[in-house]
């Protein structure tokens, strides 16, 4: 995992971090060339969130954003994707909101085995540092998010993972 | 159905050979994928999780992962290294070599560990898309905070007119 904040060779942009933190916990960071106050109004104010929350490179698009950033408040995103009839809905809670700082939600729309999501904003020199992190309830509920998440099917690969699982938690059990 | 499939492949999803077939029909699975792709990207399949938790979830196997990582070593050398017995190493050796994580191999009387052929490329590639796309979604908030610098310098300088 690379330095926080560092450049990318590459593209020549900040770079992205993702790392995962334990079994319930995910953690992204990128750096911004902004102050801190401009940064957390693009993720306050609906009009602006809605402009890059559905990155047109994903194919999706915004029907509805809804955002009512405050504390208590709610927000109710709804996506279409080209591939599918259905829109998508994504729901849930402001638990915390402190302008410029922190960013407190849930994420409803699993139900029970949401993440809760924690977004801090730290300013430094003209800049900002943003750090996401999604914590769910437990492995179990991370676990359960993840099996609805895959209704495809498992290729061979994964297959053989299960039979390997098998063998793996007999002989845990045992020793 | 191409746009749809490409979709499909280029969000890094875990469909496999259920892809295609998916995508002419444009079935549920297309659309529960995309919504965990925007749903925190937890496209992992439940094996797939439960392999690398099982095997990731203690600090000295990562450790030794990591360790293995920079070079192979003896369980002599591991237990050592994470101030263990010998007996204590071989058992998160065994779970890690369980999991694919870790192979290893035994040359006279000392048995050399290194990461197996699974090694971390499917943790590895999960977080990289998952990466890939916080990157578009970053990129296109760098445009929207750039806007928003633009229109802070102009409405300074009016007020300042």
């Amino acid at each position: 995992m690379g330095a926080k904040g560092e450049i990318d060779p590459t593209s020549g942009k900040n770079r992205t971090t993702v790392e995962r933190k334990s079994e319930r916990e995910l953690v992204v960071t990128r750096r911004f060339n902004a102050p801190a106050r401009i940064v957390f109004e693009a993720w306050t104010k609906p009009e602006l969130l809605k402009r890059w929350w559905a990155p047109k490179s994903f194919g999706v698009s915004f029907l509805s954003c809804e955002a009512d950033v405050r504390t208590g408040g709610t927000y109710r995103f709804v996506f279409r994707h080209a591939a599918s009839e259905q829109p998508m809905e994504f729901f849930g809670r402001y638990i915390e909101v402190t302008p410029h700082s922190r960013l407190v939600w849930t994420n409803d729309e699993g139900g029970e085995g949401g993440a809760v999501t924690t977004v801090t904003f730290e300013e430094r020199g003209g800049e900002t540092l943003v750090v996401m992190h999604d914590l769910y309830p437990s492995k179990e509920a991370l676990d359960a998010a993840i099996a609805s998440g895959s209704t495809c099917g498992f290729s061979e690969t994964f297959e053989q993972l299960d039979e390997l699982l098998v063998t793996l938690s007999t002989s845990v059990g045992r020793s | 159905m191409g746009t749809a499939e490409s979709t499909c492949i280029e969000m890094g999803l875990i469909c496999g050979k259920a892809a295609s077939s998916a995508a002419r029909s444009a079935s549920p699975c297309i659309c529960q994928s995309v919504r965990y792709i925007l749903n925190h990207m937890v496209q992992y399949t439940k094996a797939r999780l439960d392999a690398s938790f099982a095997a990731l979830s203690d600090a000295t196997r990562r450790g030794v992962l990591e360790q293995l990582g920079r070079a192979d070593a003896s369980i002599t050398d591991l237990a050592e290294k994470f101030h263990m017995t010998l007996t204590g190493m071989k058992k998160h050796v065994g779970v890690l070599e369980q999991a694919g994580l870790v192979t290893t191999k035994k040359v006279g009387r000392v048995r050399t560990c290194k990461l197996g052929p699974r090694r971390l490329a499917e943790e590895t590639a999960w977080i990289e898309e998952y990466r890939q796309l916080w990157t578009s979604r970053f990129d296109e908030l760098d445009r929207v905070v750039e806007e928003l610098k633009q229109k802070e310098r102009v409405d300074g300088r009016k007020r300042r007119d």
